[in-house]
């Protein structure tokens, strides 16, 4: 299995399929028979402006698989920088993009996923953190309907350094954004938190594998969404304490909404503890909008639209009462008000 | 707003006529009739089983509550076809028997919501926030209510009794004109019935109207009101004034429920 040569060898024999484990609620190969063409290169006409735009003066773009493939941010140094995976088409592509922060410095990473057409995409990210480095990534990703997209994140964190993700996503076809973090303790911190608002036939899937394999590290994580229509939610978090990754500290929640009898979540919360003086937790909770509670609030003036909208911004509102970078917790906080109203 | 009808000076202000009502296929109401006149209190009691909760949720229109037949006017406006947030923007409040938990949502900034709701389809400017904070700093004092509890999240961890206060604390908020109290003194110990009548009372005035439900006589030593009536299966069986309430307390609803 490895989706980055099906798609360059357009074998779809190497897709992901339900056999493999941690894809058995996202397969890929029961969904296409074959790999689409190669996508065509895109004009900057067909790239349009990103939802983080105005936000950071510096923008990397990604279109159709083409773009730049290394990030540097040197020792010390603070910088934001937008990140856009445009995909438009019905084509296939793949990207690998490498990011180095460098010792102290410090990176917010502003990412989106746009367009998607009936596109199957890959896009991969090697983040590497230095010494006291920190990084925060917020996503945010609105793809077609027919779109089928993985991206696959693998951070190494180091001694001091923090790293920490929102990703929002309304969903596609297929799609899934897999974390897989390795975590040495001595003094640094992960968060990885995700929000998503299905609708209709979207799919989404938010992996994350994290790695405790040294001593005194923090793992924060929660995850909340809602599946209507016939929409298909799945969230499968792993969180492993390796020997000698004493007086770790890890927890991890994921709360979903099912608003509609065919929507469907699939939830893994996964803890594998091999040290001592651990303090970890995991919860995880489905259920659905309370009528009782709908009425409540109707019968206090609130029209039924409203009712939900409030119920559901405060549902998703404590995931973005934890960014950290002001003024992008402000757009992703209009990003999904604007959804939520339609959607919710 | 469109301007209302004005209901001459004899129409009640709540009207009820021959109303059937039914949950699923189980007909509650069974053609109820009722008049509360404006500056009016009047209390429903009857058996369990009655239908005094359902008489409400049918007023508030909650989904599940089918109107079969009759009809319902509030000032001459017909209650059945308005979507509950309408009837609440029309000035019809009702005090729940279980009020509901919102989680999340700071009862300050649900309430904000709400009464702005309202204005708006009301065709009214919304309150500012100073306003608001004053006017609400005042109810809470009248209530005595903790004020840092109106900040937390709406009813979530309160106890029966605080949530009854809070139901009240809206009541006074909102201002309605039309209040339907249904069993607010479960929960309440004696001071809290005191201090939550007291908040009723002072929202009696010759322009509002009031319907008080209850199993007990021991909340209408506290509201008074001016007339009683007596609900079983579906239909007001009695009415008269404050001492069939006394009387129902000594004899019981057996002769009714055997009379409905």
């Amino acid at each position: 299995m490895n989706l980055d040569e099906a798609i360059r060898l357009r074998d779809p024999a190497q897709l992901p399929s339900r056999r493999d484990e941690d894809w058995r609620w996202t397969d890929l190969r029961g969904l296409l028979r074959t790999i689409p063409e190669p996508s065509s290169p895109l004009g900057p006409q067909a790239i349009g402006v990103g939802p983080f735009e105005g936000l950071a003066a510096e923008s990397l773009v990604v279109a159709n698989g083409s773009g730049p493939e290394t990030l540097r941010v040197a020792p010390g140094e603070t910088r934001t920088v937008i990140l856009r995976h445009v995909s438009r088409g019905d084509g296939a592509h793949s990207a690998r993009l490498r990011i180095e922060v460098g010792g102290g410095a410090r990176l917010t990473l502003l990412e989106s996923h746009e367009g998607g057409g009936s596109s199957l995409s890959l896009l991969g990210v090697d983040l590497t953190l230095e010494d006291g480095a920190s990084c925060e990534r917020l996503v945010l990703a609105d793809l077609d309907p027919e779109a089928v997209a993985v991206v696959e994140l693998d951070v190494e964190l180091s001694a001091g350094g923090r790293y920490a993700q929102t990703v929002l996503t309304t969903g596609a076809r297929r799609q899934r954004f897999e974390t897989r973090l390795r975590h040495p303790g001595l003094r640094s911190e992960a968060r990885l938190d995700g929000v998503y608002i299905l609708a209709g036939r979207k799919h989404a899937d938010l992996t994350s594998v994290v790695r405790h394999t040294g001593p005194d590290g923090r793992t924060d994580q929660l995850t909340r969404g809602f599946a209507d229509g016939q929409s298909r939610a799945v969230f499968q978090g792993r969180i492993t304490v390796q020997e000698g990754a004493d007086g770790v500290d890890a927890r991890m929640a994921h709360n979903a909404l099912i608003l509609s009898d065919r929507a469907e979540v699939d939830a893994r919360p996964e803890l594998e503890i091999y040290a001592d003086d651990v303090a970890c937790a995991h919860g995880a909770t489905v259920g659905a909008l309370d009528d009782d509670v709908l009425f409540y609030m109707r019968q206090r003036g609130l029209a039924e639209t409203d009712a939900r909208a409030l119920l559901a911004v405060s549902f998703l509102g404590e995931v973005i009462e934890r960014i950290d970078f002001a003024a992008g917790a402000e757009r992703v906080r209009s990003w999904l008000l604007a959804r939520i109203g339609a959607g919710v | 707003m469109t301007q209302m009808t004005r209901p001459d000076s004899t129409a009640a202000m709540l009207s009820l006529r021959g109303l059937h009502a039914r949950v699923g296929d189980r007909e509650i109401l069974k053609g109820l009739d009722l008049q509360v006149p404006s500056g009016e209190v009047h209390a429903i009691m009857g058996p369990n089983g009655a239908g005094k909760s359902t008489l409400s949720y049918v007023l508030t229109g909650r989904p599940g509550y089918e109107v079969t037949a009759g009809s319902a006017e509030l000032d001459g406006v017909n209650l059945l076809e308005l979507e509950p947030d309408e009837r609440a923007a029309n000035g019809l409040f009702l005090s729940f028997q279980y009020p509901l938990e919102i989680p999340g949502v700071p009862a300050l900034t649900f309430i904000r919501s709400a009464l702005n709701a309202q204005r708006k389809a009301r065709g009214e400017a919304e309150i500012s926030a100073p306003d608001f904070l004053k006017r609400a700093r005042s109810c809470a004092a009248d209530l005595k209510m903790d004020f840092d509890m109106l900040k937390r999240p709406m009813n979530v961890g309160f106890s029966g009794g605080e949530k009854k206060r809070m139901e009240i604390f809206q009541m006074a908020m909102f201002a309605p004109r039309f209040m339907i109290l249904d069993e607010t003194d479960s929960g309440l110990d004696i001071d809290a019935l005191k201090v939550v009548s007291e908040g009723v009372n002072a929202l009696r005035a010759p322009d509002r109207g009031m319907l008080v439900i209850t199993h007990y006589q021991r909340l209408l030593d506290h509201i008074r009101p001016d007339r009683v009536h007596v609900l079983a299966d579906g239909r007001i069986v009695a009415s008269g004034g404050p001492e069939l309430a006394l009387e129902l307390e000594r004899h019981g609803y057996d002769k009714y429920a055997r009379a409905a």
